[in-house]
């Protein structure tokens, strides 16, 4: 890594949208945002790949637009060569779309049906001027040659081609304004296995010849494993790991790097990997969990100290804690009588007959009470106060450790939390310190 | 397989394939003819398609045709001699045909009505004069009908291509810039929607006089609502697609953008309004000319014609009402073929089938 | 005699840009309670074979000839009362998009109810009754309430539990998925082919697996058949697909796709692109990105043989592996030399042997 500044350096970048109100609410100022992007701060080198992971709704292609100021973030700075271009006018903005561009997911929803390849690739350099009359048509040839597609297929329309042609005339179009960054918004996704080998080959092969630095925003873990320098792992607007792929696999330190990495299904039939299973779904970014966002589902989620919990037992009881806050529990629906029924609830909320320390069982046994009488503010509430986890109250921030960087409790020292099997160990979560830095 | 690799385990990654030479593929030279070629033939748009379609579809030639006929026998009828106030060539005879029987001013009011009759078509040479025979004023009505088409048809052309001129710019507008701009245009586009049309146009002739231009300016004053309104619609929906973000990404201008993507895309189901629309427009001159708020009474608008000839008609002389209310009839019919035809043509449903869905969307 | 026989299947779609040839001569069986996976890429042809079975063509395409016989009965032969009683009753459908296979207007619960009615003939309660136990076996929590919860009340992963439960409600003895899970993100993923495992395995039904995804493949099939240009080009069981691969398509396919630990610097591709349906390549459809090509390769179309003796394929009676390429059948003169190396445990026999190793299959 070279000490000097990074092409591109974004700093605790937000992006809120208001989510649909009506006239009422907006009168009321009571809308609700949707967290898309929630904070996010990373570094990308000259000539270097980021990876940026996640699932649906963590906001990764969002970021991709913000970065590029194609849709304008809600806060935070994104440097570009150093400068701040996030308060750059319209028309300085516009010069400066000659050095970073975007490449599409779905090929053919990113090149106008209306026009032919020509038009397309020689859009981009009728709006800066870059070349003309002959010249001009060479250009487009060459750059059409280079991504690999035949430069007599110029006057065609995009619908006689192929999904996999389609994306490299995207790459040409982006390549035709001479670009140092690229955001590659899931570019491969849309395309068939061996159509995905040529881009990525492409891709890496034209970072190798010109120099290009590129955002390669996927879900694809395998994929994004062969072509990045350094990968960043995203849950609902945060990033919870970055580090090198080496860092990252071997083995992950974030729980849900962790989990998504087993969930991968292996192109070998005698792979029998441990598959971590999270439960439920990602939670909406309008209304996000407190604290560490993926408490909720984390399977290592921390257990308050002054209590005696196996972890499954833990993670069981967060899960009633989070689903009585939510109110998602169908009592009605579990038939049986008084006794009968706090054993059914159990099994319906997968918590064991009877947890290990006393204390923390009857303090379960009344909150199921309230739980039966439907009295799930009073469930929650009770769950909340005696069990303190510094997952839910405070906000990990992203720390560096010896392989990589992570935003988890677990590896935060003022915790002293979680080893490897999951029980907690030394001191209880400082909730005095407010040296933990989060903010 | 040896048994050895029937064992399971948690290591990933470890199956590796070589050998797959891609190399070897591109250097030697092609094995057979087959080439492998783009999806299909030579670069056809979107417009080359439809317009392929559009000729398939027989109703709708016939309709074209029918309206080409229409405008050829209107233009043809009587020969056009540019008006004096021309520059140079004031008073030279532009179009020196005379497709119509008679002159159709030619009036001759001693002899008033004459029914319809073939005797001239079987003298030598043949006329159609008095074919569909001759009104109050004893003006043939072929004659009339021929060249009161002028009117009609161009009333009809030029009132949709005005109302393009003017919906079109103020729906994409609206459009594209959304917010205020748009409530803006939309609350106009709503309170014009709001009168009722005949009150309008009474207010526009009342105010202005009646005259050609001044009945276009009351059809186009509501005329360019639906354009607006379709194409708003449709720029809604354009504009989030992708390749709009990707010029933006090139730092195209706002005004390229519509120019160059959005508009484009957005102008089928307009075009279909405007087509169904001719016929229509030319409706509802006639039934401005029947309320007698149209052109001059003397005029062969077909609209006037059946006007003037309200009470003939009543009274057992049906060729002065049938002759022009069939033109109209004809004409209306055969755009309605033509509209319903290019609406079909710019299905875009129809550009490929899709195997994978089994055949029928 | 096995649970479902395809023989000879040919379906032709007549568009205006001429025949799509959409599958050739396509053979194959699935035994009661197996795990069938159809792999290809997109114009393969092997959505195409699903909706065949289920007699869903319809113009331009044509099912020109072949038999598909469900439990000995030839479907394309029965009538429509008939198919309309084994479609959801005894075959069941799983698409890849769950949102757009569900009525947004009913509740969840009225679909799978309808279902149960309409096959089993259950009155209302009942119905119901049958449809919240399949909701729950689906892994859907509170069933009864959510049963009357409309589609879009549920997240996407729902949503696909939902119509397996759908295909689940009438206990069929085959359920086609095609890409049920390609959609859906990874987590999730692993959720549906979990369940999709354990319904399988309680309920014994055959699934026949439609994917691009290998790694869905290997973790869940037990056969597998590769497609290219609608024609199988390999069919053997799973473990023989990944570790001794013997079509060069297959083989190609293998190393094109990234995979998670390995350490190779570029991704190997397979050059050019499938040719659309309607004019292809002659003789091997394959031959023109194929590395191993001959001329020989060019003037006849190799037929499915079994790769240890070369005689023709017989997917209907035998499960021996089997591939359509002329190395097989002898009249290839040079080598299929590529490689398959196991990390760890040396080379494996390669593939040009006659005489290679049986090909074992261990249980699952």
């Amino acid at each position: 890594m070279s000490g000097s500044e990074p092409l591109l350096r974004v700093e605790g970048l937000e992006k809120y949208y208001t989510s649909e109100s009506d006239f009422i609410d907006r009168l009321l100022g009571r809308q609700k945002d949707v967290k898309a992007v929630d904070g996010v701060s990373l570094e990308i080198n000259e000539g270097e790949t980021l990876g940026l992971v996640g699932e649906s709704g963590c906001g990764k292609s969002t970021i991709g637009r913000s970065i590029l100021q194609l849709r304008e973030p809600t806060a935070g700075s994104v440097y570009f060569k150093g400068q701040d271009i996030t308060t750059l006018s319209d028309s300085e903005l516009r010069d400066l779309r000659k050095e970073m561009q975007i490449i599409f997911q779905n090929p053919r929803s990113s090149l106008n049906p209306r026009l032919t390849v020509n038009d397309i690739i020689g859009e981009a350099l009728d709006i800066h001027g870059i070349e003309g009359g002959v010249s001009r048509d060479a250009r487009i040839k060459e750059l059409l040659e280079r991504v690999g597609l035949n430069a007599s297929h110029a006057n065609r329309y995009p619908h006689e081609f192929s999904g996999g042609q389609l994306q490299r005339i995207g790459i040409a179009r982006a390549l035709a304004v001479d670009p140092d960054f690229i955001v590659c918004d899931e570019p491969v996704s849309a395309l068939d296995v061996s159509v995905q080998a040529q881009i990525l080959n492409l891709l890496e092969d034209l970072q190798d010849e010109l120099g290009i630095a590129y955002l390669f925003i996927a879900h694809d873990l395998s994929v994004v494993e062969h072509i990045a320098d350094e990968i960043a792992v995203m849950y609902l607007g945060k990033i919870a790991e970055i580090g090198t792929p080496e860092e990252l696999f071997a083995p992950p330190q974030h729980p849900y790097t962790e989990a998504l990495l087993s969930a991968i299904p292996e192109p070998d039939p005698l792979w029998e990997g441990d598959r971590i299973l999270l439960e439920g779904s990602v939670p909406s970014p309008i209304d996000p969990p407190s604290g560490c966002k993926f408490h909720t589902r984390c399977p290592r989620v921390i257990p308050p100290s002054d209590y005696d919990f196996e972890q499954e037992e833990w993670r069981a009881v967060m899960s009633l804690r989070h689903r009585a806050r939510e109110e998602d529990i169908a009592v009605e629906t579990v038939d049986a009588e008084e006794a009968t029924l706090m054993e059914a609830l159990r099994e319906e909320l997968d918590l064991p007959p009877s947890l290990t320390d006393p204390d923390a069982e009857q303090v379960v046994q009344e909150a199921l009470r309230s739980v039966a009488d439907e009295e799930f503010a009073d469930a929650e509430a009770l769950l909340s106060e005696t069990f303190e986890t510094p997952c839910s109250t405070d906000e990990p921030v992203l720390r560096q450790t010896d392989a990589g960087r992570v935003a988890c409790h677990l590896f935060d020292p003022a915790y002293e939390g979680g080893t490897d099997d999951g029980t907690t160990t030394g001191d209880g979560p400082a909730a005095e310190s407010a040296a933990s830095g989060d903010d | 397989m040896s048994s050895e690799t029937s064992q399971r385990t948690t290591e990933r990654g470890r199956i590796r394939v070589s050998g797959f030479d891609v190399d070897r593929v591109e250097s030697r030279e092609p094995l057979s003819s087959w080439e492998p070629d783009l999806q299909s033939e030579e670069g056809r748009g979107r417009l080359e398609y439809a317009w392929m379609r559009f000729k398939r579809n027989r109703l709708a030639l016939f309709g074209a045709a029918t309206i080409a006929f229409m405008v050829v026998v209107a233009v043809f009828s009587r020969p056009i001699q540019l008006p004096g106030s021309f520059p140079v060539l004031a008073g030279q005879t532009v179009q020196p045909f005379s497709l119509a029987p008679a002159d159709p001013a030619n009036q001759n009011v001693l002899t008033g009505y004459r029914s319809p009759t073939l005797e001239n078509v079987l003298t030598w040479p043949p006329t159609g004069l008095y074919l569909f025979g001759a009104d109050w004023a004893g003006r043939d009505i072929l004659s009339r009908v021929m060249y009161g088409g002028r009117w009609s048809l161009s009333i009809g052309f030029i009132a949709v291509a005005m109302a393009l001129l003017v919906g079109i710019p103020l729906g994409s507008v609206a459009g594209y810039y959304g917010g205020k701009v748009d409530e803006l245009i939309m609350r106009l586009v709503d309170m014009l929607y709001a009168f009722p049309f005949i009150v309008l146009a009474i207010a526009v002739i009342a105010v202005l006089g009646r005259g050609y231009w001044e009945m276009i300016l009351a059809l186009v004053v509501v005329g360019w609502l639906p354009y607006a309104r379709i194409i708003r619609g449709e720029i809604l929906s354009v504009k989030e697609n992708e390749y709009v973000t990707a010029a933006k990404a090139l730092g195209s201008r706002d005004r390229s953008i519509i120019v160059r993507h959005i508009l484009p895309n957005a102008m089928a189901p307009v075009i279909v309004q405007a087509t169904l629309s001719i016929g229509t427009t030319v409706l509802v001159a006639a039934a401005l000319g029947f309320i007698g708020l149209g052109l001059s009474p003397a005029s062969a608008e077909w609209g006037v014609m059946l006007n003037v000839e309200q009470d003939a008609i009543a009274r057992g002389r049906w060729w002065a009402g049938l002759f022009p209310g069939l033109a109209i009839f004809v004409f209306v019919m055969a755009i309605n073929l033509v509209g319903d035809g290019v609406r079909d043509a710019f299905d875009p449903q129809g550009d490929q089938t899709d195997t994978d869905t089994g055949g029928l969307r | 005699m096995a649970m479902l026989e395809v023989e000879d299947l040919n379906v032709r779609f007549y568009t205006d840009d001429g025949v799509v040839r959409a599958t050739n001569d396509l053979s194959y069986r699935i035994e009661a309670g197996e795990r069938f996976g159809v792999v290809g890429e997109s114009g393969a042809g092997k959505s195409v074979t699903s909706l065949a079975l289920m007699r869903l063509i319809d113009d331009p395409g044509v099912i020109e000839s072949g038999e598909i016989r469900f439990k000995g009965e030839n479907i394309l032969e029965m009538d429509e009362e008939e198919i309309r009683s084994l479609r959801g009753n005894e075959i069941a459908m799983i698409f890849q998009d769950a949102e757009t296979a569900l009525n947004p207007s009913y509740t969840v619960g009225e679909q799978i109810s309808e279902a149960i009615r309409f096959h089993l003939g259950l009155d209302e309660a009942a119905a119901r009754e049958r449809a919240i136990e399949t909701l729950e076996s689906v892994g859907i929590p509170s069933a009864a309430e959510r049963y009357s919860d409309y589609p879009h009340e549920f997240s996407g992963g729902m949503q696909q539990r939902v119509v397996i439960a759908i295909a689940l409600s009438c206990d069929p003895d085959l359920i086609i998925a095609d890409e049920p899970t390609t959609a859906l993100d990874v987590t999730i993923e692993a959720q549906i082919l979990e369940l999709l495992e354990e319904v399988a395995t309680e309920f014994d039904t055959a699934i026949q697996l439609i994917t691009h995804d290998l790694g869905v493949v290997a973790e869940f099939c037990d056969r597998v058949m590769v497609m290219y240009a609608g024609h199988p080009v390999e069919m053997a069981p799973v473990e023989d697909v990944y570790y001794d691969p013997q079509h060069p398509y297959t083989v190609g396919l293998m190393s094109s796709i990234p995979r998670i630990g390995d350490d190779r610097d570029r991704l190997q591709t397979i050059p050019g692109r499938m040719p659309d349906l309607i004019e292809m390549p002659p003789g091997c459809n394959f031959h023109p990105r194929c590395p191993y090509a001959e001329e020989s390769c060019t003037r006849m179309e190799p037929q499915l043989v079994d790769v240890e003796t070369g005689e023709p394929a017989d997917p209907i009676n035998s499960d021996a592996q089997t591939a359509a390429c002329l190395a097989h059948t002898g009249e290839l003169t040079g080598d299929l030399d590529y490689e398959v190396t196991v990390r760890g445990e040396g080379d494996l026999p390669g593939p040009d042997d006659a005489s290679g190793t049986s090909a074992g299959v261990s249980d699952r």
